[in-house]
């Protein structure tokens, strides 16, 4: 068990990794009043009853800059391409975009801000994503062999 | 200033995302694959972030206002419908596929590999179809 948790160089990068993620979203709603889900930041830019979408650029690309910035300080390579077919890219992506747009949210709207507020949809809507990849990858790769 | 708050939370987010592994697809799929060969170092994300925010946001919601809009905008709906939990597990299921939610996939584009353009671009069409549909519905 301590080895499944602990094991690679990576661990204090998981664990900074995750205070940082922790203190943007604190950042984010202290300041700006806003919570940090990326979903939403993202989906709003193309719903043209959201007026205000300088600032979710401006998140959007800051997320990759944050990532361009990490791999140039630290030591840490790029992560290799996914190694998914391309219809598992299409439809894996395809489902991502339907199911947090139609479930209000994803990790980070749901599972880091709403889970912090307390909020039992959030609860819920974790424990959901989260049984169902388990699952998923059960079907798909134990019993179908297909990722 | 709200704008270089969004910029500055942006490039945090997208600093802990690349440092934590969750741009990493092989990792996320491995954390997901209890049944298989399982590693469970991701906990660590969610238990870094939520250490956090858990901590900070019962605070700071206690104020009034944020320091620099009106108001804060948090969801306002508390009742768990079907939408909720369909939508949630359809997410589930293509996490699991390719190892991306929607903050990585994007922070993942940094590394200019044609696998994550595909699919934010699939993920924004699968977002768009989703608020047609749901518009739709709420027309009839």
């Amino acid at each position: 068990m301590f080895e499944v948790l602990f094991s690679g160089v990576n661990f204090y990068y998981t664990l900074i990794g995750g205070f940082l993620i922790g203190l943007s979203a604190t950042m984010l709603l202290l300041f700006n009043g806003r919570i940090a889900g990326v979903c939403g930041i993202a989906f709003g830019l193309f719903n043209q009853s959201v007026g205000d979408k300088l600032w979710r650029w401006l998140f959007l690309s800051g997320l990759v800059g944050g990532a361009i910035l990490l791999h140039l300080l630290a030591d840490l390579p790029d992560p290799s391409p996914s190694n998914a077919s391309l219809p598992i890219l299409i439809s894996g992506g395809f489902l991502v975009g339907f199911g947090t747009q139609v479930g209000s949210g994803c990790t980070s709207g749901h599972g880091v801000c709403g889970i912090s507020r307390f909020s039992n949809r959030s609860i819920i809507s974790t424990l959901l994503f989260i049984t169902f990849g388990v699952l998923s990858m059960l079907l798909f790769r134990h019993l179908m062999g297909i990722i | 200033m709200k704008n270089l708050i969004a910029i500055i939370s942006g490039l945090v987010f997208g600093i802990g995302l690349a440092a934590s592994g969750m741009t990493d697809t092989t990792r996320v799929q491995g954390f997901l694959d209890i049944f298989g060969d399982w590693d469970g170092s991701l906990l660590f994300v969610l238990g870094g972030a939520l250490a956090t925010t858990l901590l900070t946001f019962r605070i700071l919601l206690k104020r009034k206002a944020p320091l620099l809009a009106e108001r804060f905008l948090l969801p306002i709906k508390t009742t768990i419908d079907k939408p909720l939990m369909i939508g949630a597990m359809i997410f589930g299921v293509g996490w699991a596929l390719v190892g991306y939610c929607p903050g990585p996939a994007f922070a993942a584009l940094a590394y200019l590999q044609w696998q994550t353009l595909l699919f934010v671009a699939t993920m924004l069409a699968g977002a768009f179809v989703a608020r047609k549909w749901s518009d739709r519905k709420a027309l009839n």
